[in-house]
């Protein structure tokens, strides 16, 4: 029958919306501090970020043959 | 008739109460939060490479874990695998079926994996015994295109669909292990945690969800766009997700906060966002769009600091590789080109 099974659904819509109103929320301004930390921490090894010189850039064309 | 309706009533209120609980943990913004840092500056990435092969629009890229080996997939199709610094194809893989959507790289470099109007997520083994790359396995019980997949192991793969559902397979029996149900819409794009013990889909429903890969379980579901989500990944660190979307919008929602931090948007853009990958520190985020270019944003104070315009046509997929030092666009232009 349509409508049990429009129940059954609807049941677990809102036996999902409960589990998802559950959860523990974090301050926002937490949360941004810990994004902004991380992006601070690791900027230096962030290539695109901080710029690649030719003589470390393996995508840039050797001038000089090298050995692999 | 009652019992529905009470259901309906009770589903209304525990949303007000998530809008509620999200309001109350709300004590500033991000860009509030951000106002003291230095600015990026603008980003200027040139293109190092063109990987030229294909015969067909490019609908997907993945990076291997080496950050040197990547695969492409086109309608042409054909899956080919790249040495991006020399530029010479490892592998060119004839497939079934042309009208492919996503392929993926697996974090070992054995395999790789495609699949699109076809239904099926096929499994290539790229190290056989005599040489040949030939279909390892051929992942069937969708009943909707295949949008995405990315590989947890060698023996695990998640995919995403049309058909509204996101599976955990077993490649080595072929079979399902994990059904995530719950998407209103196509699911168009998945990524997986750093951790590899979440992941998290984006729909034509305008949601994005993270699910519990082993509890098989939906944790969070975050709304705001007001069109498709084509687009999806991790912040580096796993707590953040972003989103791309046909609104023409990208934005960052903070997992353990709940809510969305950021929008990146601009009055100049009007097309839909069709790719994204952050760098490797989370400052950056490229994103590709349906006008041809890709832009730069700053994730932490949401300016554009820059632009990547070299396709003729839709970049349709983006990737930076593990080692941050490259970011690769595939285009309906049919090249691939890497950059940084």
């Amino acid at each position: 029958m349509s409508g049990s099974s429009n129940l059954v659904a609807m049941k677990k819509v809102v036996q999902q919306l409960r589990f998802e109103a559950s959860i523990n929320r974090v301050k926002v301004s937490q949360a941004a501090a810990d994004l902004q930390q991380f992006c601070m921490q690791n900027a230096m090894q962030d290539p695109l970020l901080t710029g690649v010189s030719s003589s470390t850039n393996p995508f840039r064309p050797q001038k000089v043959c090298s050995f692999l | 008739m009652g019992e529905m309706e009470e259901l309906r009533k009770e589903a209304e209120s525990l949303k007000d109460q998530i809008t509620a609980a999200r309001k109350t943990v709300q004590d500033t913004t991000l860009q509030e939060a951000a106002a003291g840092i230095t600015a990026v500056g603008r980003v200027q990435l040139k293109t190092r490479k063109t990987l030229r092969g294909h015969l067909a629009k490019i609908y997907a890229m993945h990076w291997g874990a080496d950050s040197t080996l990547c695969v492409s997939a086109s309608q042409d199709g054909k899956l080919i695998v790249w040495d991006s610094i020399t530029t010479n194809k490892v592998n060119a893989i004839p497939l079934k079926s042309s009208w492919v959507m996503t392929c993926a790289y697996a974090p070992s470099g054995n395999l790789v994996a495609c699949g699109g109007l076809d239904n099926m997520c096929s499994i290539y083994n790229l190290k056989g015994k005599d040489g040949n790359v030939k279909v390892m396995r051929e992942l069937a019980a969708h009943t909707g295109y295949l949008s995405c997949c990315r590989f947890l192991s060698d023996t695990e793969i998640i995919t995403s669909s049309g058909d509204c559902t996101c599976v955990l397979w077993d490649i080595e029996t072929g079979t399902e292990k994990t059904i995530f149900a719950g998407h209103l819409g196509d699911c168009m794009s998945l990524a997986v945690s750093p951790d590899f013990k979440f992941f998290i889909s984006g729909a034509c429903d305008f949601t994005a969800k993270l699910w519990d890969i082993r509890e098989a379980q939906c944790r969070q579901t975050f709304s705001g766009h007001e069109s498709d989500i084509n687009a999806i990944g991790f912040f580096p660190n796993g707590n953040a997700v972003i989103t791309g979307s046909d609104d023409a919008t990208c934005k960052l929602y903070d997992l353990r906060a709940d809510q969305e931090l950021n929008t990146y948007q601009d009055s100049s853009i009007m097309c839909g966002v069709t790719s994204l990958a952050p760098s490797v520190s989370g400052r950056l985020l490229l994103a590709g769009y349906d006008d041809f270019n890709v832009n730069i944003w700053d994730t932490l104070k949401s300016e554009r600091v820059g632009v990547l315009a070299g396709h003729d046509n839709r970049v349709s997929c983006i990737g930076v590789s593990s080692d941050g030092m490259a970011c690769c666009t595939g285009s309906w232009d049919s090249f691939l080109k890497i950059w940084n």
